[in-house]
């Protein structure tokens, strides 16, 4: 357990509603476990992507998108757990620089799906710091409600990739469940973003 | 001098590839330089083999169709990322230069070279295997429309006959 982060003042489904409010035409791509709840709490939407699994994949796949999409902002929210396990992943899409990708990490310093667990950020392990020396462009971390507000124009329209880092509280939280196959969920997506075609609909 | 690598090239080209994941190596030295060089494909160098399935499910969610390039070592740090195409019915077209094959002269390439084609199938990739230049596109040609066509997870893999014995000067 890490008691520290049980004080932090930032509340993440309040974050995730603001972020997703300020958001409404963004691509989502929510990482698994508490992120992917937290979004779908502020409101399941057919452009958000959750992971069910893939644990450390999920900025690879914000990357591949934002490559795809260059037209339309891009934006990741996992945690701290999921980022650790790929950190390769930021070194990766630094050397791409999609200007229409950010990253947003909710930092609880703890492994909220297996009983929260301290992570590597609870011992001071600083993934902006990662995320910098990487080479992100811009990269803005938060650890009160006014830094969070703060920082969201830069997740909203920063020039990318854009990384941003919230200290948030460690709480455990009702479950909000998206859907759960990963076939729908991906034919949504399509759907919704290129048309009834790229799901083979006429 | 037009060579396997260049018919490879010529089926992404033909299959709509727009995204090119990799991590370097030998074999596939001059289709990744092709690569670069292609004003409609994107080059994406990869720390670990294990991003490039969770780029391409990104590039497929966003209209892209991509390809995976690695060697058979980098099989074993894909299986759980493989897992989620299987789960989603992403596409997922992987090209994987073989080593610890023929005229192999590391061991440390041996069990990876032996896993790697059963460790794909049992992740429920369609695996299909090259062993001559002049079979090499069109293999490529059947894997790339089983992925794109059929939603699943195809490796190819280029034995390592292709690419001749690596000998470090030994």
């Amino acid at each position: 357990m890490n008691e520290r982060a049980n004080d932090y003042p930032i509340r993440r489904r309040e974050l995730a509603a603001a972020i997703m409010a300020d958001n409404p035409d963004a691509l989502f791509i929510a990482g698994l476990g508490a992120t992917a709840w937290d979004l779908t709490a502020a409101g399941d939407r057919p452009t958000t992507f959750p992971l069910w699994g893939a644990m450390g994949g999920a900025a690879a796949m914000g990357l591949g998108l934002a490559l795809a999409q260059p037209e339309r902002r891009v934006i990741v929210v996992t945690g701290d757990g999921e980022q650790l396990m790929g950190l390769g992943a930021l070194a990766t899409v630094a050397v791409q620089r999609p200007a229409n990708l950010a990253i947003v990490v909710f930092d609880n310093e703890s492994y909220g799906e297996t009983g929260m667990q301290a992570t590597h950020t609870a011992a001071g392990v600083d993934l902006a710091g990662v995320a910098r020396a990487a080479g992100f462009p811009l990269v803005r971390t938060a650890a009160t409600p006014e830094d969070a507000r703060a920082a969201l124009p830069d997740i909203r329209a920063g020039r990318g990739p854009v990384f941003a880092a919230f200290k948030v509280r460690a709480e455990v939280l009702p479950f909000a469940l998206p859907p759960k196959d990963g076939a729908w969920l991906k034919d949504r997506f399509r759907r919704a973003l290129l048309g009834p075609a790229a799901v083979g609909e006429t | 001098m037009d060579d396997w690598q260049d018919g490879i090239y010529r089926e992404l080209k033909n299959a709509g590839v727009r995204q090119v994941a990799y991590v370097p190596d030998a074999g596939h030295s001059k289709l990744i330089e092709a690569c670069r060089g292609d004003g409609e494909m994107k080059a994406i160098p990869l720390t670990t083999e294990m991003e490039g399935p969770a780029v391409l499910a990104g590039a497929w969610l966003g209209g892209e169709k991509g390809v995976l390039l690695m060697q058979s070592s980098g099989v074993g740090n894909c299986p759980n990322m493989i897992a989620t195409a299987v789960t989603c019915r992403f596409p997922l077209l992987m090209l994987v230069t073989m080593r610890g094959e023929h005229g192999e002269f590391n061991p440390w390439q041996l069990p990876m070279g032996g896993a790697a084609g059963p460790m794909l199938e049992q992740m429920g990739t369609r695996v299909f295997r090259a062993e001559t230049p002049e079979s090499v596109a069109e293999t490529v040609r059947a894997a790339a429309g089983i992925a794109f066509e059929g939603l699943m997870p195809v490796a190819v893999l280029l034995a390592q006959k292709l690419i001749g014995t690596k000998t470090f000067g030994k």
